[in-house]
């Protein structure tokens, strides 16, 4: 099979842009290459024929797993808190994003 | 001039399951609001790595009863979503949310509302409704532009939210508050959401104009707020079509407090949230046993309850569609009319003098301070005729405001309806000495005669007694005539 490009180095970017990650050109150059490396392993997936299976949306057979409506203790704010780099007044402290 | 009819609205409402006493997906209480920041939560809610999500059974049966309230299908099978992004007010980088598309199903489908517009009913079609968790709440040092930097309080993270999304067949900014109103009373009358609770309910709306584009509006907090967001988009979108210029497709900011929509960050598109099933959730089967076990939980809805007040009350329509439009509204009434057994009357005050006094103050029904028995006590007052009707619409600001019962009101502000004579009589004297050409004129022309009982009236601040100082007025008047 041509090995047909399925990343482009634009997609990368919009992903970077997705995931807040700042790239370098180079970075952006070596994640579309290894991208594209990525899905290729996955096209082989495709010669499977799965027209007649149906979708898998979990694995374990489970159904309805609930807990009731009963209140329990949350945390005390310093604990929240405890891993916060920035914090003030009770609140976590992060940049603004506008 | 361009009718209203080429606007094109829909919207996509979030409310907060706020019965609930826990949040969606973990057991942290959900009665956060007026409580210090991050105080209500915990490593599901905080988002922390390892934790589990596990479902609120009662959130599934209170979404499911409001699939059934907006008459939808319910699916016999839903599935949750993760939504990502990446933003603070989500710490997992990712939003618990369902999904109708990738083999997702929302737990409603294909339900309606009815709405009363102006005399006509109108049906707003549901295309879905789904369960997901809400973000945690921003806090900015006055305006967000000007703010260095954002805080953030998790208490909010993980309330159960349910999602309402209607197709667009809403054609103007009032009827939008309409169905958001009357969205707002079903719910009520469910008994699994409670309106009056600040930002319980918030909503999106998209509106398009002939020959524009679809523009979103983000951040409106409130039914009230729904009208005057729209009408400025529509407005802001008239302007450019009139001046030739393009409607740009895109999402805008509702500002409450400049009161303007205003382009938002370059935002995600659909695709960008690459959905896929919540591998920490297993699938939720909805059986037929479940769902008719939640229909006979269900109470009456207002639709219902309306027609029940026509029958039972022998109200009009339109008393019973206004009264039933908000659940503390029709509670009221119905408490009220136990006690003073004049539906007509008891709907007439509630509709036309309370109404007025909140509209003054614009405040909601859930603000009032009257109680059921103040506005008996009011009407009894009225029939005994110890206070004029004149007097009792001066007292229900008192009652409605500040809750004093209108038999307090009556003693502390001397309001008693004045029916001592003598008193009268040597006022009128007074009065007539006071206008003689009045007088003159009352002999011949009962005009006049209003007048001088008007002067009455606003001598006694309202308080004397009308037919009596009619009939003492006339007496005067004839022992006027006899003498002359
Ligand atoms: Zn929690």
């Amino acid at each position: 099979m041509a090995s047909r490009k399925l990343v482009s180095l634009e997609q990368t970017e919009h992903l970077s842009w997705l995931a807040k990650v700042e790239l370098s050109e180079e970075e952006k150059r070596v994640f579309t290459e290894q991208l594209n490396r990525i899905l290729e392993f996955f096209r082989k997936l495709d010669e499977v024929d799965t027209s007649n299976v149906q979708p898998t949306y979990h694995v374990v057979e489970l159904t309805n797993v609930f807990r009731e409506d009963e209140p329990a203790s949350p945390l005390p704010q310093e604990e929240a808190l405890r891993n916060a780099a920035h914090k003030k007044n009770g609140y976590f402290v992060a940049p603004k994003i506008v | 001039m361009q009718q209203q009819q080429d606007v094109v609205i829909g919207l996509e409402v979030h409310v907060q399951l706020t019965s609930l006493k826990t949040k969606l997906f973990c057991s942290c209480p959900s009665d956060y609001r007026g409580k210090p920041p991050n105080t209500h939560t915990c490593p599901v809610c905080l988002g922390l790595p390892g934790s589990l999500p596990v479902v609120n059974k009662k959130a599934i049966e209170f979404a499911v009863m409001a699939a059934l309230a907006l008459n939808c299908q319910v699916s016999e099978r839903a599935v949750f979503f993760r939504k990502n992004y990446f933003y603070v007010d989500m710490s997992k980088n990712f939003q618990i949310s369902m999904y109708d598309r990738a083999g997702g199903t929302p737990i409603g489908r294909g339900g309606y509302v009815d709405i009363d517009v102006d005399g006509t009913r109108k049906r707003v079609r549901i295309s879905r409704i789904q369960l997901e968790e809400d973000p945690a709440r921003l806090v900015h040092l006055g305006p967000i532009e000007l703010s260095p930097y954002t805080l953030v309080d998790y208490n909010r993270a993980g309330i159960a939210l349910l999602e309402i999304v209607t197709e667009p067949d809403l054609s103007s900014p009032k009827e939008a508050r309409i169905f958001l109103q009357k969205l707002r009373s079903i719910l009520e009358h469910c008994g699994i959401f409670d309106g009056s609770l600040e930002g319980s309910m918030r909503c999106d709306a998209n509106i398009s104009l002939a020959g524009g584009a679809r523009v979103e509006i983000k951040n409106i907090t409130s039914f009230k707020e729904v009208e005057r967001a729209l009408s400025f988009e529509i407005a802001r979108q008239r302007e450019l079509l009139k001046r030739g210029q393009q409607v740009r497709r895109e999402t805008r900011h509702w500002d409450e407090d400049r009161r303007m929509t205003f382009t938002l960050r370059v935002k995600e598109e659909e695709h960008d949230y690459r959905y896929f099933p919540e591998p920490d959730l297993v699938p939720i089967v909805i059986t037929e046993d479940f769902i008719e076990r939640v229909r006979s939980m269900m109470p009456e809805l207002p639709d219902h309850r309306a027609e029940r007040f026509m029958r039972e009350y022998g109200l009009p329509e339109y008393d019973a569609r206004v009264l039933t439009s908000e659940k503390a509204l029709a509670d009221f009434f119905e408490a009220c009319v136990k006690l003073y057994p004049s539906p007509k009357k008891v709907s007439n005050w509630l509709m036309t003098d309370t109404m007025r006094v909140l509209n003054e103050y614009n405040l909601d029904w859930s603000s009032i301070k009257m109680e059921p028995e103040h506005l008996a006590e009011l009407l009894k007052l009225m029939d005994d005729g110890v206070i004029s009707i004149k007097i009792a619409k001066l007292l229900i600001f008192d009652v409605v405001l500040k809750g004093i019962p209108p038999s307090k009101l009556v003693e502390e502000k001397g309001m008693k309806r004045i029916v001592d004579e003598n008193y009268l009589s040597q006022l009128i004297e007074k009065i007539f000495r006071e206008f003689p050409k009045a007088v003159q004129d009352a002999l011949k022309d009962e005009k006049a005669v209003h007048f001088l009982v008007g002067q009455v009236m606003r001598h006694t601040k309202g308080r004397a007694d009308p037919a009596l100082t009619n009939e003492l007025i006339r007496r005067k008047l004839n022992e006027l005539q006899r003498s002359s």
